[in-house]
């Protein structure tokens, strides 16, 4: 299983970008292609251990899935797979090898709020 | 400042840092006209005794080394020395797969220019290696005639991100009832296209057929001949 230091990098990119911003993350947007090699399921359980400890805890981590596309040549046209044990043009049946999305991990968003400043406290 | 909840738009390749190193080393192999194929395959397909024959046979025309990743154990980079190739294992812990930059630290030491062909044998995993690009030229994933014809159907993925197909230990098909047209057909349904060799390490069945191939990829990558 490499999802917790998959789980681990988003972590670690998405509190590198909150700095550099000055935010505080609510939640991590994810792109996930269903070819990328990773499970969503698993992902989301390590997400959680990954930010234990880090100023992302409690955090939510939402990932959208992204269906495999391809582009017939027969058809000459991008098409969205149904399964990813049969790469053929779901209209025209012929063999798609050719891989347009579906590979995707990548964060595309952050939800954020503004870090509170906290009011300094008056001295006497 | 407002503590409203607001949506910043990012754009971040999670594995950008390993494409990163990737990319450096398949340009750093690219120009020392260096070949390098990368074997990916589950525990006991046989990649490490196909890559002992690869080497051993490959060692006498060509120069060839080994990288071998494992996640405890020297046993194979021991195996794989009776070569007499030069070999370095990885040893990954607990990691299931290689990354770009182990690879990259492994190369210490070793001048890639000297090499013809560099082999990375990945760790006996058919999900997690899938993900990483390693820098290599050619991806081979092997499945055993042992292990069910429905093996790329169950692992598209990794049969996705490799380009050739090894179907190895030819010697025990019958033994097993090896069904070779219907593991084809389920290749072909998750990989159109994809090339594949039919061998056995041990009767040595395939394996020209497997060598010459190197050979041509070799031959049109560098334009290099054999030493």
């Amino acid at each position: 299983m490499h999802e917790l230091s998959i789980a681990m990098s988003i972590v670690d990119m998405a509190q590198e970008e909150a700095e550099r911003r000055e935010v505080t993350i609510d939640a991590v947007y994810l792109d996930l292609g269903l070819l990328s090699g990773v499970v969503a399921d698993a992902l989301l359980f390590s997400y959680e251990i990954a930010c234990s400890g880090t100023p992302l805890e409690g955090s939510r981590l939402v990932i959208k899935e992204i269906p495999i596309e391809v582009f017939c040549s027969t058809c000459k046209a991008q098409k969205t797979l149904n399964s990813m044990q049969w790469f053929c043009c779901p209209d025209c049946g012929m063999p798609t090898p050719n891989v347009i999305h579906g590979k995707e991990l990548s964060i595309t968003a952050l939800e954020v709020h503004d870090e509170r400043r906290t009011a300094p406290v008056g001295s006497s | 400042m407002s503590a409203e909840p607001r949506l910043l738009e990012v754009r971040k390749n999670v594995l950008k840092q390993n494409d990163l190193v990737a990319r450096a080393l398949r340009e750093r192999f690219r120009a020392q006209g260096t070949f390098v194929v990368s074997l990916v395959s589950s525990p006991g397909a046989g990649k490490t005794a196909f890559l002992e024959k690869t080497l051993t046979l490959l060692h006498p025309n060509y120069r060839v080394a080994a990288l071998v990743g494992d996640l405890a154990t020297e046993n194979d980079a021991i195996r794989l020395a009776r070569s007499q190739a030069p070999v370095k294992q990885i040893t990954t812990g607990t990691l299931c797969h290689l990354e770009a930059a182990m690879v990259d630290h492994a190369l210490n030491g070793w001048d890639i220019g000297q090499l013809d062909f560099l082999f990375i044998e990945n760790v006996g995993n058919l999900v997690c290696p899938s993900s990483y690009d390693l820098g290599e030229n050619l991806r081979l994933v092997l499945l055993s005639v042992t292990e069910g014809e429905d093996k790329p159907l169950k692992y598209p993925t990794i049969f996705n991100s490799a380009d050739v197909a090894v179907i190895t230990k030819m010697d025990l098909a019958e033994a097993v009832e090896f069904d070779e047209d219907s593991l084809m057909a389920n290749i072909q349904a998750v990989r159109p296209g994809m090339r594949h060799f039919v061998v056995s390490a041990k009767t040595g069945a395939g394996l020209p057929e497997y060598l010459q191939f190197l050979a041509a990829q070799l031959a049109e990558c560098s334009q290099k001949t054999p030493v």
